[in-house]
């Protein structure tokens, strides 16, 4: 407990896990995500980051572990601890037949910590920050999916927070969109606001990240600064030839898995195995005619796709 | 007193969001229409309606218009009352969670169990929105289109238009605690899906089913105990001198169904797992 309640730690949980039934959607996961960085919280559809949002948040119950959110316990601690954080939990929600205003107001007036001598004002200010001043007063209904998206991240930003928890906040959105997204969150986080970001895209939010953490089947596959993560020993190996069958059954040899692509045979090369120099000998002494060779440091989609086993937009 | 204020201003959201919506106002614009209906049926029809014939005091109706209201009420409380108010009351938590504005309440924060109290408020302010709609369009209707004069009451005394008045308030009362009850049952099931419709379907049944129960003689041990057991006694208030023991027998039972799904939307509510 003392370790998960260390205050360097906005979001610390130790071995969290939601069961349904015998089924673990999250399992015993030990998150960590430092105060003041911007953490994206990446995987597959199904990999349970929403479900772990959901407890972090206590609208899900907690089946085993612990969490604690800006130094408060969860549960026990939420009613003190949730107005300091603002949130998009599975997409924006809203009444449908209310003003964007009117549903601003709505959900303020539920925040007990709420000055309701302010509300006018901070709604107004939120509204002005996403862009929605002027669509404030059209029915929520109206909205596209955009404005919607947008009108959840002024919900989140009601109050002055010191935490915002946003799942998927780019769901929806148009490139454009997405871009506005991307330049509030960081100007968000240079005013000090640690960021929670869920997304199973992770060129989206790759470029905003300062740590990462990447769910795959219910568990963290890998956690740390974004620095830590992309420093790894592995180098991907991408060749060009015609004679595909022949270069995998080579690699083989060596213990190293290929596929091939059309004319591309592509791998991923640990230090321990046969350096890069040693194959093209190989391939040329197996008569293997080569087109090209190549040998680079893996991109971060790249090492995810071979931590989860699957690209980042395929379903479980 | 920061609290008093945050419950009022969030009572206030409620009852904003309530009566903002076209479906409520639909709903007691269809209420207002059991007395107009019923009356102009009565005026149009000319022929003198015989004591027995029809709902209860529709033999009166030509005679004195205040007893609109009353007859109005006779046959608005069996079906289309608890129809009404199951679908406020069934809308209460399964609304919000099928539009998915619970999460956001509840990370707003606010508090499950003050959120469900909100709510019960919510339904209780819609059932005296309906007796009253129900009652006022009967007495303005009845005074349109019939003679309104002294009320001879089921005991035979006649008693002034101003304690008349006094009496269809009291039976408003009667009616909206009537309602209490089923409001309670309504938050409950309410609690238990995601999709409004089965939780406001299934309250107008309970209703139902508690009639049902109610005519069967082979059970009267169990009548006592069920919700609509009183629904029909306000005729008690019509009668010289005035008595209220059924009133308070209803308000009694109605508080133990509140007090009981009270407890059961409680326990459901604030250990519920919200993925909506």
């Amino acid at each position: 407990m003392s370790q998960t309640l260390d205050p360097q730690f906005a979001i610390a949980t130790s071995g969290l896990t939601k069961s349904f039934g015998s089924y673990n959607a999250v399992d015993e996961i030990d998150l960590r995500v430092p105060k003041g960085s911007v953490f994206g919280f990446l995987g597959p559809n199904g990999s349970g980051k929403t479900t772990t949002i959901r407890m972090l948040l206590g609208l899900a119950n907690i089946s085993a572990g612990e969490v604690s959110l800006l130094g408060s316990s969860v549960p026990s601690g939420l009613g003190e601890v949730l107005p300091k954080v603002g949130a998009l939990v599975e997409g924006p929600a809203f009444y449908p037949y209310l003003s964007g205003r009117d549903n601003l107001f709505r959900f303020d007036s539920a925040d007990r910590n709420a000055d309701s001598r302010t509300r006018a004002q901070r709604v107004d200010a939120a509204l002005a920050r996403v862009g929605l001043t002027q669509a404030a007063g059209k029915k929520v209904h109206a909205y596209s999916l955009g404005m919607k998206q947008r009108l959840g991240i002024a919900n989140a930003l009601l109050q002055p927070r010191e935490l915002l928890v946003l799942d998927e906040p780019t769901n929806g959105l148009d490139p454009q969109g997405t871009r506005e997204v991307r330049n509030l969150i960081r100007a968000l986080a240079a005013e000090g606001i640690t960021i929670f970001i869920s997304s199973h895209l992770l060129a989206e939010i790759e470029q905003i990240c300062t740590h990462l953490a990447v769910m795959s089947r219910g568990r963290i596959v890998a956690q740390g600064s974004v620095e830590e993560l992309s420093a790894g020993q592995t180098l991907k190996l991408t060749l060009e030839t015609s004679q595909t069958d022949e270069a995998i059954r080579i690699l083989k040899g060596e213990g190293i898995d290929a596929i091939a692509d059309g004319n591309i045979v592509s791998a991923v090369l640990t230090s321990e195995q046969t350096a890069p120099e040693r194959i093209v000998e190989m391939l040329v002494l197996g008569k293997v005619g080569v087109r090209s060779f190549s040998v680079q440091a893996p991109t971060l989609e790249d090492r995810f796709v071979l931590l989860t086993g699957e690209g980042f937009e395929v379903a479980q | 007193m920061r609290n008093r204020s945050y419950f009022a201003s969030l009572v206030g959201s409620e009852l904003s969001i309530l009566f903002r919506r076209r479906r409520t106002w639909a709903m007691l614009g269809t209420i207002s229409l059991i007395p107009i209906a019923l009356s102009i049926a009565v005026k149009l029809s000319g022929a003198t309606v015989l004591p027995g014939e029809g709902p209860p005091f529709l033999d009166r109706v030509s005679h004195n218009g205040l007893f609109v209201a009353f007859t109005a009420m006779v046959v608005a409380i069996p079906l289309f009352l608890p129809l009404t108010i199951g679908v406020v009351a069934g809308d209460t938590i399964a609304g919000e969670a099928s539009t998915g504005t619970l999460r956001y309440l509840l990370i707003a924060p606010v508090n499950r169990s003050r959120l469900l109290l909100v709510k019960f408020v919510g339904a209780a302010t819609f059932c005296v929105a309906a007796v009253v709609t129900l009652l006022l369009t009967g007495i303005v209707i009845g005074s349109i289109l019939f003679p309104v004069g002294p009320v001879t009451l089921l005991s035979g005394d006649v008693i002034s238009v101003q304690a008349a008045l006094v009496r269809i308030l009291l039976i408003g009362l009667y009616v909206t605690i009537s309602l209490m009850g089923l409001s309670a049952v309504g938050l409950f099931l309410s609690t238990l899906t995601v999709i409004p419709v089965g939780a406001m379907a299934a309250t107008v049944i309970v209703s139902t089913v508690m009639q049902i129960l109610g005519s069967l003689p082979q059970i009267s041990g169990i009548h006592p105990y069920l919700l609509s057991y009183y629904w029909l006694g306000f005729a008690d208030i019509l009668r010289n001198p005035l008595s209220l023991g059924s009133l308070w027998s209803n308000s009694l039972l109605q508080l133990s169904y509140i007090v009981i799904f009270g407890a059961l939307s409680y326990s459901r509510f604030t250990s519920k797992d919200i993925l909506s």
